[in-house]
């Protein structure tokens, strides 16, 4: 095994520990929405500083392996396709300390059935999926897999592009819990940003094992 | 495709081989290569040691001639002229294709007399005409503010850098079409490298350039197009950016990311 490929092996290694811990603050946001407890809020807010630590030792081991190594290729094409996977988890795990800040934000715990008119599970635990998609794909350099996250997307799409007439009626219903159901729609806005972000990693991934560019092209989505 | 892969595909072809298989007696060093090179381009020759880059090179000034027991088959042709033919006078040739070598080879002379040889043999006399070309092939490599006061000093005191640019511009006097470079800067530092490199890109505006190189960086940065072989074989044969970033062949990316064997 040469230099560069100890170096790739710890930077895959990292990215697959940044991606777990990401998911795991995800999870927790959704949790505390559910459960409206506030001591996961504390965690979610607490861990964030650790996604941030990992984001920048991976930017400094992909800086020392630019300049060392010089890599080409293949292995030029996993650097820049983990150099952004990085960015991206990092702007996921943003999003999970965004949701996280609006339980702190509402006065009362968000009722179950407003959550579930609005698919609020549902499409949390798309986006999850699509994160769990994006980790073994990566771990196994498996396209296949990371194309399921295209179709996963346009599910969260379509879920995120109907909860704005849900929240209007909502609010019609019951103005006076305005704010409540105001953070409700951001939340399920934040959610169709972590869809895109896990798309964009499922693109970065192909560029990296297949050499191809998917960004800002129509999908393949087999 | 990009802006400068589609103006070499409309520029000239000025080297191509059909079909060249080169033998050393039974051992065949090349096998069934077929390439077009297009003029003002520079190609780099990439492979492992022994993989006959540098036997394909040496085909296109017949430097090979010397070496006994080689044959070749096939056809390279220059300028669409076949070279290999009985009726090509091989020195004409070398004039049109000339070579730097691995080591700065110098002649035991002064600087002018290095760059001036190759008029003189080729027979020209007027002494205006030849001053002019020295100072001119000087002033091309970028040696001329370096030696301009110093010209009857002995090229053997100059640096290793200098030493080949003045071979670079021994070659550039006569005025060559093809300029062939067996690992030209193997042997130097890396600021003469650099300036070898830098020079490569002005050469090409005027010149078709040729080179071996076992620098997977120095032939990124340098060529335009380049040539992969392995055992004899043309493995790969295509734009530099394309081998650099994704080539087609196992064996081009095992080579280029330093996992071959």
């Amino acid at each position: 095994m040469t230099h560069l490929d100890l170096e790739l092996k710890q930077i895959k290694q990292q990215v697959l520990e940044m991606m777990s811990l990401v998911r795991s603050q995800l999870a927790k946001g959704k949790d505390a929405v559910l459960t409206f407890d506030k001591d996961l809020v504390h965690e979610i807010n607490a861990n964030e500083n650790r996604v941030n630590a990992m984001e920048l030792n991976i930017d400094r081991d992909i800086e020392n392996a630019l300049a060392l190594y010089t890599p080409v290729a293949v292995d030029l094409r996993f650097i820049m396709a983990a150099f952004k996977i990085s960015a991206d988890l990092e702007r996921i795990a943003d999003n999970a300390v965004g949701i996280a800040k609006y339980i702190n934000s509402v006065d009362t715990q968000l009722a179950q059935k407003n959550l579930d008119k609005i698919r609020f599970t549902e499409m949390y635990e798309n986006a999850l999926l699509m994160l769990d998609n994006v980790y073994e794909a990566f771990e196994k350099e498996d396209t296949k897999l990371a194309r399921q996250v295209f179709i996963k997307d346009v599910l969260l799409n379509e879920i995120n592009t109907n909860a704005a007439y849900i929240a209007i009626e909502l609010i019609h219903a019951k103005p006076e819990k305005i704010h409540n159901y105001l953070y409700l729609l951001s939340i399920i806005r934040k959610l169709e940003r972590v869809g895109d972000l896990a798309k964009n990693i499922a693109e970065e991934l192909i560029f990296y094992v297949e050499a191809k560019v998917l960004k800002h092209h129509p999908k393949e989505t087999e | 495709m990009t802006g400068s892969e589609e103006l070499i595909k409309e520029k000239k072809t000025i080297i191509e081989a059909r079909n060249v298989n080169v033998f050393y007696g039974h051992f065949q060093a090349l096998k069934d290569i077929n390439i077009i090179m297009k003029e003002n381009t520079v190609t780099a020759f990439i492979g492992p040691s022994g993989c006959g880059k540098s036997t394909f090179l040496r085909c296109f000034n017949r430097m090979n001639d010397y070496i006994e027991q080689f044959h070749i088959k096939g056809e390279i042709l220059i300028d669409q002229k076949k070279i290999y033919w009985k009726s090509v006078a091989v020195e004409e040739l070398r004039k049109e294709v000339g070579m730097v070598f691995q080591k700065p080879n110098p002649f035991p002379k002064s600087i002018f007399e290095n760059v001036a040889y190759g008029l003189k043999i080729h027979g020209v006399k007027d002494k205006n005409f030849i001053e002019e070309r020295v100072v001119k092939s000087l002033k091309d490599v970028a040696l001329w503010d370096e030696v301009k006061d110093d010209l009857k000093k002995s090229a053997l005191a100059l640096s290793g850098g200098q030493q080949q640019r003045l071979c670079i511009a021994r070659t550039l006097a006569v005025e060559p079409k093809i300029i062939l470079m067996d690992e030209p800067t193997s042997a130097l530092d890396p600021i003469s490298t650099a300036k070898i490199e830098e020079l490569l890109f002005d050469l090409k505006q005027k010149y078709t350039i040729v080179i071996v190189t076992h620098n997977m960086q120095q032939a990124a940065r340098i060529s335009d197009k380049t040539a992969f072989f392995y055992m004899g074989d043309l493995v790969e044969y295509d734009d530099t950016k394309t081998i650099f970033t994704n080539p087609k062949q196992e064996k081009t990316q095992n080579y280029i990311t330093g996992r071959f064997g």
